[in-house]
């Protein structure tokens, strides 16, 4: 058995009659390199480790942790969180998961690969990604070239049964460019991620971001009006993270979602299919098991544009009065599990982006957004954002554009949708993109 | 307090959170591959948090992390190395790990003689935020949502939480530097959410300053729900936010964020020195409207972004910036103030022991100007009152910016008229600062904040006057 689950397995064992008692153990190793100009400009080389532990009983929740897993500290963390635990009000359906059955389905979240790789190789792709970009346009120059990666194992184990322990790691490239011409300075940015080094797709990488940062010299503003927008898969990834938050089952439970009562709705265009998939390997944020140690699962969400489903904690099931759906999220040890989405997918359909293009007369294409998280509130559906990308006219790109917001609402923006791309991309993030035309939305410009 | 002993004991700052000795020899294996520059920053932090939401005290929580962070610069190659390990074979081997990061060949042996600097006291704490106990902190999250709730009965919901910190840290370096700093922390917030034939609409306010508990003194937590609720019902009328240009008057304390967007990263001496800056070069030159003098001030005692040092050792200063609209001087760490040949201004600062420090603002405000906030709301005919705003975001090439409006109203013939639902802005750094037409006399600091770059967050404040900017762009629905 792995020493972080026996340490994890050692804590839960002290759990006195009437608590219940988790620990959730973590310990990881870090490389990152920084590349300008040529030259190794940062090289942070570091390991971390900690312990989050939560206490329950009577119905009351408390929490402590600590970053180090000297054994010193481990008791105190314990007693901490036992301090902690008299304060909370008695909720009677607060707790700790419990086994669900559910088989945890395999997955190969660690490359050996990516541990035999060497500091000089690693060296070398920051410097590669570098020079390919500078090499993509001339008007271009790199403000950092990236490369990192990260290993760790965790384990969590609790009282009421629970075990679990994992372990991943994976690496990517970054870039960030500035395009100059005639006075005028763009910025843009690539990456690539994986679990292999050698596999990460470094010219991919630099020809984004070459080609982010150039596509928008000479852009001017809009002028303002309703009209329809097709979104770049990057862009729609961030729009599936905003909506996750309407299918949470806590913000359901506790009356935050516009869609709280809309369970078999049609809540979204039936072009709409989307499933939270943690067990998808080719996911970012794929995971054997959830915060709480059971185990990930599929999860269709809207099917056909009808609310199917939402995701649950075994909190938020508890309150519903229905089981967890594995979705227990947390954010390392210095936290505990909340609820959300994992690795959400949108099901793609059968257009490319050049044929989407070609079917809107006169939009706009978005390539960039800007200030989600301060214009748009999934509570009350208000959504507005910067925005930057190409005109469409008559079925073509046009010329560039930005300083402009979008906005709509999202019960409306999921109700037009338009098409789906067939272009599905595997980002970084909480969730899949691919091209998605919307109508209607308000374009302010000048 | 009885409950919480050892984090007494480990919180005395009297006690070193490493020895003198062990800091020498620490530098000195940093050192050993014949770098320029060594520095060793450690930190202890401890934290508490109380969460409510539904009407329950859902979770007290307390944590603490201790490490450190050795950086090691040789010609441009900066290697960095951190560990949780304040032993001095922990450092130790922290410190040979981050040399070899930025190794180019050996060195011989350099001692480094260490001299503290006196700890200057820039926000004094009356009442450790720790020695209160925690069954008074669920009171006032519970009188917080009593408050919020009998606010209306279109509330249907409620979160509230505080959180206090105490952190020490330490930096030494090779240039003989040796300082210290304890920086305790504060904050509470609640957030509202009213529902209504209109659908749901939120409000939410937060206080928190660099200071103990009797930031509670002045500050009473029932009224602040209350204004937080205020806000949510009084959206439940709103309309959708124009869309298009128009002039945009912001209300004091909340359009800080305004200038830190619009220029303050734009003058972070590390994206200047890259040319990803639009201010890149402009020292001397006309960059605002002549009614601006922007501030970035450290000093400032009790605000949230107050330091005694930087996180680099450098005392911490008040910076004039721009002054009446002429760029006046960039921040700056000590990396680029060292390869410039200047001095620091007190901007080194990083999110924690495991981060390396950048050049962050601190506490960023545009000093008084001469109208009355009436007079400015009277002389718009058109346009948009912004009461409280949200986040924001730049791109500092570019200076394109965009902020979120929380709580907004229209401006019609002179007069604040109807409540707006919630929007973005979208306007141009450089333009937005001539665009400056009309300043107030009423400044206030804002709201407690965090910084995003690179990654990495730190505490930050912002304050301004009420003042219009001639034109911005309004990102709502309306016609």
């Amino acid at each position: 058995m792995s020493e972080l689950l026996s340490l994890a397995e050692r804590i839960v064992a002290q759990a006195r009659p009437g608590e219940q008692v988790e620990a959730y153990v973590s310990r990881g190793t870090e490389t990152s390199i920084r590349v300008y100009e040529g030259e190794v400009e940062q090289f942070t080389s570091a390991q971390s480790e900690g312990i989050g532990v939560r206490v329950i009983r009577d119905g009351r929740t408390g929490f402590a942790y600590a970053g180090t897993l000297d054994a010193s500290v481990i008791d105190e963390v314990l007693a901490d969180a036992r301090d902690n635990v008299q304060f909370g009000t008695p909720d009677e359906f607060a707790g700790l998961a419990t086994p669900d059955g559910v088989a945890i389905r395999p997955l190969k979240l660690w490359d050996e690969r990516l541990e035999r790789c060497s500091t000089a190789d690693k060296v070398r792709l920051a410097m590669d990604l570098e020079r390919h970009t500078l090499a993509g346009d001339a008007r271009i120059r790199v403000e950092s070239a990236d490369y990192s990666d990260g290993g760790g194992e965790a384990a969590v184990a609790t009282s009421t049964g629970i075990r679990a322990h994992g372990r991943e790691n994976g690496c990517y490239v970054s870039v960030s460019t500035l395009a100059d011409d005639r006075g005028e300075t763009m910025t843009g940015f690539g990456f690539a991620v994986g679990r292999d080094p050698a596999a990460l797709d470094i010219e991919k990488a630099a020809r984004d971001a070459v080609d982010r940062a150039t596509r928008l010299l000479g852009a001017g503003k809009p002028s303002s009006g309703r009209t329809t927008v097709v979104l770049d898969p990057f862009v729609t990834a961030q729009f599936l993270s905003v909506v996750s938050a309407t299918v949470n089952g806590e913000a359901v439970a506790k009356g935050r979602s516009i869609f709280r009562d809309r369970l078999g709705d049609q809540v979204a265009s039936p072009l709409i299919t989307i499933v939270d998939d943690p067990t998808d390997e080719r996911a970012y944020t794929s995971t054997e098991v959830d915060g709480e140690g059971l185990a990930t699962r599929r999860n269709p969400l809207l099917s056909a544009g009808r609310l199917d489903r939402f995701v649950h904690s075994s909190y938020s099931a508890r309150r519903l009065g229905t089981q967890s759906t594995g979705n227990a999220v947390r954010g390392g040890f210095r936290g505990t599990p909340g609820c959300g989405c994992i690795a959400m997918q949108l099901v793609p359909g059968d257009r490319s982006p050049q044929e989407l293009i070609a079917g809107v007369d006169n939009g706009v294409l978005i390539q960039m957004v800007q200030g989600l998280h301060s214009g748009v509130n999934p509570v009350s559906g208000d959504f507005s954002t910067g925005a930057s990308g190409l005109a469409i006219r008559n079925g073509a790109l046009a010329e560039p554009i930005k300083e402009f917001t979008i906005a709509s609402t999202l019960q409306r923006m999921l109700l037009d949708v338009a098409a789906v791309g067939n272009d599905l991309e595997w980002l970084p993030m909480r969730a899949t993109g691919l091209s998605l035309v919307i109508h209607d939305v308000t374009v302010s410009g000048s | 307090m009885g409950q919480t002993p050892n984090l007494a004991r480990m919180s005395n700052p009297t006690n070193m959170l490493v020895e003198r000795e062990v800091l020498s020899s620490v530098l000195a294996a940093a050192l050993g591959t014949g770098a320029e520059f060594a520095e060793v920053f450690a930190e202890d932090r401890r934290v508490t948090g109380l969460g409510l939401d539904d009407g329950k005290v859902e979770q007290v929580s307390s944590g603490r992390d201790r490490g450190a962070g050795i950086r090691v610069v040789n010609g441009e190659t900066t290697g960095f190395a951190y560990t949780a390990d304040l032993t001095e074979p922990g450092l130790i081997a922290a410190a040979r790990a981050a040399a070899s990061a930025a190794a180019s060949g050996t060195g011989g042996v350099r001692n480094v003689g260490l001299v503290q600097s006196d700890r200057r006291v820039v926000s004094p704490v009356a009442v450790y935020p720790d020695t209160i106990a925690k069954a008074t902190k669920v009171e006032m999250l519970l009188r917080a949502n009593d408050a919020a709730r009998s606010a209306g009965s279109s509330i249907v919901q409620v979160s509230a939480g505080m959180g206090d910190s105490r952190k020490r840290i330490l930096v030494a370096n090779s240039d003989g530097l040796l300082a210290t700093d304890e920086q305790v922390r504060i904050n509470f917030r609640v957030s509202a959410v009213a529902s209504g034939d209109t659908g749901m609409q939120t409000g939410v306010q937060s206080i928190g300053g660099t200071i103990g508990f009797e930031l509670f003194d002045d500050n009473d937590v029932e009224e602040l729900a209350r204004r937080a609720a205020q806000q949510a019902l009084t959206k439940l009328r709103a309309r959708p936010a124009p869309s298009g240009s128009m002039p945009v008057v912001i209300k004091c304390g909340t359009g800080g964020v305004l200038f830190h967007e619009a220029c303050g990263h734009g003058l972070e001496a590390d994206l200047v020195g890259k040319g990803a800056s639009v201010y890149a070069g402009r020292r001397g030159e006309q960059v605002a409207s002549p009614l601006i003098t922007l501030v970035d001030d450290g000093t400032m005692r009790g605000e949230w972004g107050a330091i005694g040092i930087d996180d680099e050792g450098h005392p911490s200063q008040r910076n004039v910036l721009i002054q009446d609209g002429i760029l006046t001087d960039y921040m700056w760490d000590h990396l680029r103030a060292r390869k410039e040949g200047r001095p620091h201004s007190g901007n080194g600062r990083r999110q924690s022991y495991m981060h390396l420090p950048m050049v962050r603002m601190t506490n960023t405000y545009v000093l008084n100007g001469t109208e009355t906030p009436d007079d400015i709301i009277r002389a718009t005919d058109h346009g948009v009152y912004v009461a409280q705003l949200g986040g924001g975001q730049v791109d500092t090439a570019s200076g394109d910016f965009v902020f979120g409006m929380v709580e907004a109203y229209l401006i019609e013939g002179g007069q604040i008229t109807e409540p707006l639902r919630e929007g973005n802005l979208i306007g141009n750094g450089p333009q937005v600062l001539q665009d400056i037409d009309l300043l107030g006399n009423d400044f206030a600091m804002g709201s407690p904040g965090t910084c995003g770059k690179d990654g990495q967050g730190v505490p930050v404040g912002d304050g301004q006057p009420t003042l219009r900017v001639k034109s911005l762009t309004i990102g709502g629905t309306a016609a």
